[in-house]
């Protein structure tokens, strides 16, 4: 049976860079608890020699050729951007 | 006139004839939206201006002779369109006013010359299954306002049913097409995987996502795929298998078709009225010419759980992308860069997709990973099997879309564990990765829509086609309308 904690979850959301406030944490740790434990009926069967499947379907990677394009909209790309200067995406400083 | 009396081939006659042109068709849709949508709330933004302007040129030129020359349609907001607002629902995207190019899917759409009248609303990055996590409204079921439309593709299959448009796209990635498509009385097809392009679909779990067609009849239903589907150099998953004419394969004769009915699909959890309908949609088949076996396929009981491991394993790493630097929101809040992707991800998710992020970060990670995640890929393996056995003796497989109708605004989004359940019948086919469709297949007695699912072979959309058109032949379920619809 799955046991999540509260802490858990804050180590988990430190992880995919989100913030929890306590309650938050602690719902979603009753939560997934419950989720992962309905998931564990999947122990009930042997799997042993069995290969794990990674993709919807047989086909292997469609690789195209891999040939040099021109791109005409860094700027328009830029502009989505929520700060950008000087051609490039701004971010807030990475160390003082 | 209504958009929804008439099946796309009436259209295209009747535009031949210049008994109505694209602009006529394009502004009933706009009065049906203007008439009903505020009620319906399916559409997250419209695109008037260019579809008219778009409708004047069809008209200008006056040949109609594309595969869906002046058909209003629209479009799931987790699929990219050039210059147009695509949101996924989500608040982290509600600014995202300007895409840089259309996914594969639009450019077809618009290159047989359909009319891209608006983007519809949808789950949260499609996480869900009745609408009601979308950041935005709650889009409500044609038939009864008082119940959810479905999800994930909600909006899609409300403006399909309300008579809106007269087709819509769809994602599907655990049932997001089939299990609206069944709620709002419509046809929904989960083509196989790898048939359509999903090269500008915002991606949720990549092995299992999949982009398809919402209509009303099944006819329509092969026409829009045709458009859509083929090879694309831009989707390394999309296969190379030629394209056949899906609909030069619908035909009323049945004769000989074998049908396989797994026992796991009329098990516990299936409502009665379900379990009748299917039994119901089985006789009919019988006197089509049709004969059909109950079967066991093991591990379809596991499927559920396979499926949340996978698709919230997968989801967490999608999602990775949303970080506040290169597009969409951004908190103002920030100390740092760490802490400028923390606010920016926590102020613009909601919390169905923190709960999956959460849980797909915990199985993919330390020892989680082969004792969750693995695991359930080990089961995906042995869900392909069953599948593959079944299909050395029968044509297709048939069952009920989803266990139960319709159900309530608040019945489910408070306990995500039987939000998730719903999806039981319907995420077998994405682990196989096989083409699913739902037709309508009756009624409750409160006059709620029921579906009946059609799984097929890998890249043979043709057969289920067939079944589900004959079907829907000798039935008249998909002939009735929803009253508060806006008829």
């Amino acid at each position: 049976m799955a046991e999540i904690t509260k802490q858990d979850m804050l180590r988990t959301a430190d992880q995919a860079r989100l913030v929890l406030t306590e309650e938050e944490a602690q719902n979603y740790a009753v939560q997934l608890s419950e989720i992962l434990t309905f998931t564990e009926k999947i122990n009930e069967i042997n799997m042993d020699d069995v290969k794990p499947t990674t993709n919807g379907n047989t086909i292997i990677n469609v690789l195209r050729n891999d040939e040099p394009k021109q791109w005409d909209e860094k700027g328009a790309a830029l502009e989505n951007a929520p700060e950008h200067e000087d051609n490039h995406f701004k971010v807030p400083a990475i160390m003082d | 006139m209504g958009l929804y009396n008439f099946t796309i081939k009436q259209i295209e006659n009747m535009l031949h004839k210049k008994e109505i042109s694209a602009e006529e068709l394009a502004n009933l849709s706009y009065e049906q939206i203007d008439k009903v949508d505020g009620d319906i709330k399916a559409f997250l933004t419209l695109n008037k201006e260019n579809t008219l302007e778009k409708a004047k040129q069809i008209d200008a030129q006056g040949t109609y002779d594309k595969k869906l020359s002046a058909i209003p349609g629209a479009i799931k907001d987790n699929i990219v369109t050039k210059g147009i607002r695509t949101t996924c629902a989500s608040k982290i995207l509600a600014n995202f006013d300007d895409p840089l190019y259309d996914a594969t899917v639009t450019e077809k759409l618009a290159s047989e010359d359909s009319l891209m009248i608006g983007k519809l609303n949808m789950d949260e990055f499609a996480m869900g299954s009745s609408t009601e996590t979308s950041a935005f409204q709650k889009t409500v079921n044609p038939w009864n306002h008082d119940f959810v439309p479905g999800g994930s593709s909600g909006g899609s299959a409300a403006a399909v049913a309300a008579g809106e448009v007269m087709f819509s796209l769809g994602t599907d990635t655990g049932g997001s097409i089939r299990q609206p498509a069944s709620f709002c009385g419509i046809v929904g097809m989960k083509p196989t995987y790898g048939l359509v392009s999903r090269y500008g679909l915002v991606a949720f779990a990549p092995s299992l996502d999949q982009i398809g067609p919402m209509t009303r009849t099944v006819e329509d239903n092969a026409r829009v795929l045709e458009a859509i589907a083929g090879y694309d150099a831009n989707d390394s998953t999309s296969s190379k298998e030629s394209i056949p004419s899906y609909l030069n394969a619908l035909s009323e004769d049945i004769k000989g078709l074998k049908i396989a009915v797994p026992k796991e699909f009329l098990g516990e959890g299936v409502s009665e009225e379900v379990k009748e309908s299917v039994q119901n949609a089985l006789q009919m088949f019988e006197l089509l010419g049709a004969t059909w076996e109950e079967v066991s396929l093991p591990h379809l009981a596991y499927a559920d759980a396979a499926y949340y491991l996978i698709a919230n394993g997968e989801a967490s790493s999608s999602l990775a992308r949303f970080d506040g630097v290169r597009f969409g929101k951004r908190s103002d809040n920030a100390t740092d860069m760490i802490d400028m992707f923390k606010q920016s991800r926590t102020e613009g998710f909601g919390d169905e997709v923190k709960r999956r992020i959460l849980m797909g970060t915990t199985v993919l990670t330390g020892d989680n990973n082969e004792a969750y995640f693995r695991k359930a890929q080990k089961v995906r393996t042995l869900i392909g099997n069953d599948f593959r056995s079944a299909f050395e003796q029968y044509d297709i497989i048939i069952g009920p879309t989803t266990p139960t109708a319709a159900f309530k605004f608040n019945d489910k989004i408070k306990n995500p564990l039987t939000m998730y359940m719903s999806d039981m019948l319907t995420v077998p086919a994405n682990l196989a990765g096989l083409p699913a469709l739902s037709v309508p297949a009756g009624f409750t007695e409160t006059g709620l829509p029921l579906g009946l699912q059609i799984i097929g072979k890998h890249f043979d959309e043709q057969t289920v086609y067939r079944a589900g058109y004959a079907y829907e032949k000798a039935t008249n379920h998909h002939k009735k309308r929803p009253e508060r619809g806006g008829a």
